[in-house]
């Protein structure tokens, strides 16, 4: 039996184990628990490299777990929609598990590390299962896991207000995931199965749409609240700005990017191309929410003082242009929407990673206080900036071909979207060139020790003959940022190879 | 007995079950009552699958001599699996409103919100 057949369990399995042998290897050598991490997260993005190279070559892949044959058994599917996913989902995960061990140790006490890291395994697990899924109900399991997840690690600080913060988020998610089980009987009644091909087919046969409709409804409610669809954001600024950074990187770059896959698979796989054209019922108030949340998320990320939540509510806009190209699902508009699917979880890593760092060395979260930072750690601020300027869509970079794909998408449906896209970017300039412009230009205020930095702004370099001036944060912390300062940057340029994969994904998701 | 109810009358029961649930959700301060509701709403669905799958004269899905009709056995499996997922969040959520009520020493969700 060929070993290379069992790959797409093997991205999960691997991840699962760890997560099992983590709190087991805790209890002898604390020390043991990071490096197991790293091992398994590890193997687990090699395998999914693997599959998306197979599926690009030899099409989808269609696994039975335990050998059971659908409909009976459980089915992973993957196409390249969801081998693409699952490549950024285990790399970001990778960067994340690597960047924890200094971050983390001034964060949580040390009796804790071993449930941290079973829990960061858990969840990058949990979301690549539900990404690989071919089942609806296994996709609600998986749904669970990395929900349950998020819930414990947004509060494993104990920081003041992660507690509530964390509870809020539970309870909101919580009706989501329930609403999901429900639209999982709904589409089991008057289908007979759980596999999602065989939904699609059975549906189309189907004369009644009324029950169908009932449980696409649920299922795109419940996954929206997921992926903070603009009204059912409420939970998210707190969760995302008060969580561990590596943390916050997994909630804001990945796990919403899992509701919004969830929605895809649901409304263009489950229910099919076929009966799209019936499915304006949902589309069409995803792609209004969508804009709504585009714009109102750039005006309170404008507001906000703390660089985490103004981070937070950009992503809130961010998930707004990734579901407004799913929602008015043109060829243009859904490579546009897939490819920002990338572009923000490499930027928004990136972007956290770097806030982090700062949080980590200097214990600096308001935006004020970034003044003259440049000095101090050049190598993360040139890292902020090439990702806030992917996010804001300026030419070389990522983040402008995706929102161009975007705009020519929605140029074809209606002006009213492409105006919705355009002022979202300058609104999203607003509040990132702020923070930039206090970075390299701010007059530093007379105060704490930042006094130093005042000579450079007139190009001459007076700097205090102390080491203590320029701070980077440790290697383990940099690398993840540079990474992923380099990538978000090198893929506006070689823009075919993030496309080779999805052009195919939305070419088989229309059906074309 | 049984066959006197109309047959669709624990769907009935379900969606009332499950606007309790929300209304309580939404309007309770409590913490500790929130969870309740969520756990009433859990509940509703759990019983929708349960009386999605059960027919009227049905054997169990034991595979036996002379029976035809047999109730469908998938359902339950969801719900089993259903149940343990609501556990664990049922029991993760009171972990955090121990530990809330450790920090701030109330559980009104008014008063959690000014902090």
């Amino acid at each position: 039996m060929n070993i290379s057949q069992h790959f797409p369990i093997l991205v999960i399995i691997t991840l699962f184990t760890g997560a099992y042998l983590a709190p087991l290897a805790g209890l002898w050598k604390r020390k043991l628990c990071y490096p197991l991490a790293v091992l398994s997260a590890l193997l687990s993005f090699l395998f999914s490299v693997v599959i998306l190279l197979s599926v690009l070559e030899h099409g989808i892949i269609r696994y039975h777990v335990g050998g059971w044959e659908p409909p009976w058994g459980i089915e992973l599917l993957v196409d390249p929609l969801s081998a693409f996913m699952a490549l950024i989902v285990s790399f970001i995960g990778l960067l994340a598990v690597v960047y924890s061990k200094d971050y983390i140790a001034g964060e949580i006490p040390d009796k804790k590390l071993p449930a941290y890291y079973s829990l960061l395994q858990l969840i990058i697990g949990g979301m690549l299962g539900a990404l690989m899924t071919g089942d609806l109900f296994n996709l609600f399991v998986m749904t669970e896991i990395f929900s349950i997840s998020a819930y414990a690690l947004v509060s494993i600080a104990q920081k003041k207000g992660s507690l509530i913060a964390s509870y809020n988020y539970l309870i909101l998610a919580s009706v989501g995931t329930t609403f999901i089980l429900f639209s999982t009987g709904f589409i089991y009644m008057v289908t007979g199965s759980l596999n999602m091909v065989d939904i699609s087919q059975r549906l189309s046969a189907l004369e009644s749409p009324w029950v169908m409709y009932n449980g696409l409804i649920l299922l795109v409610i419940g996954f929206a609240i997921k992926s903070a669809l603009f009204p059912l954001h409420t939970w998210l600024p707190d969760a995302h700005s008060i969580a561990p950074s590596p943390v916050s990187v997994l909630l804001s770059a990945l796990v919403i990017k899992v509701g919004a896959y969830s929605i895809i698979r649901s409304v263009f796989t489950v229910f099919g191309p076929g009966l799209l054209e019936q499915s304006g019922v949902v589309t069409i108030p995803v792609t209004w929410m969508a804009s709504l949340g585009i714009l109102l998320g750039s005006i309170y990320a404008i507001t906000q003082t703390d660089i985490k939540r103004m981070l937070a509510y950009s992503s809130v806009a961010h998930i707004g242009y990734i579901l407004l190209g799913i929602g008015l699902a043109s060829t243009a508009s859904m490579t546009g929407g897939i490819f920002h699917i990338l572009n923000h979880a490499l930027g928004k890593a990136c972007l956290f990673f770097c806030a982090g760092a700062v949080l980590h060395k200097t214990g600096i979260r308001n935006v004020e206080e970034y003044t003259g930072l440049a000095g101090k750690m050049p190598i993360t601020m040139i890292a902020f900036t090439l990702a806030a300027i992917s996010l804001v869509g300026i030419p070389p970079t990522s983040g402008f071909m995706s929102k161009f794909y975007l705009a020519i998408g929605a140029y074809q449906e209606s002006w009213i979207f492409l105006a919705v896209i355009l002022l979202g970017s300058l609104l999203s300039a607003v509040f990132y060139f702020r923070v930039i412009n206090l970075i390299y230009f701010g007059e530093p205020e007379h105060k704490s020790g930042v006094r130093e930095q005042g000579a450079e702004i007139g190009g001459v370099v007076h700097r205090q003959p102390t080491t203590d001036n320029r701070r980077e944060a440790p290697l383990t912390m940099l690398i993840p940022i540079i990474i992923l300062a380099l990538g978000s940057t090198l893929f506006g340029i070689l823009v075919h190879i993030p496309l080779s994969v999805v052009e195919p994904a939305v070419k088989l998701l229309l059906g074309m | 007995m049984i066959n006197l109810l109309p047959p669709n009358l624990p769907y009935f029961i379900c969606i009332t079950l499950l606007l309790i649930g929300l209304y309580t959700m939404i309007i309770k301060k409590s913490l500790i009552k929130k969870i309740m509701g969520l756990n009433i709403f859990s509940t509703s669905v759990f019983l929708f699958l349960i009386s999605m799958a059960y027919r009227r004269g049905g054997a169990p899905p034991i595979k036996a001599e002379g029976v035809e009709l047999y109730v469908n056995p998938l359902p339950h499996a969801l719900v089993l699996t259903g149940i343990v997922v609501a556990l664990a969040l049922t029991s993760f959520a009171l972990i955090l409103v121990i530990n809330i009520y450790k920090e701030h020493k109330t559980l009104d969700s008014e008063k959690l919100t000014k902090l």
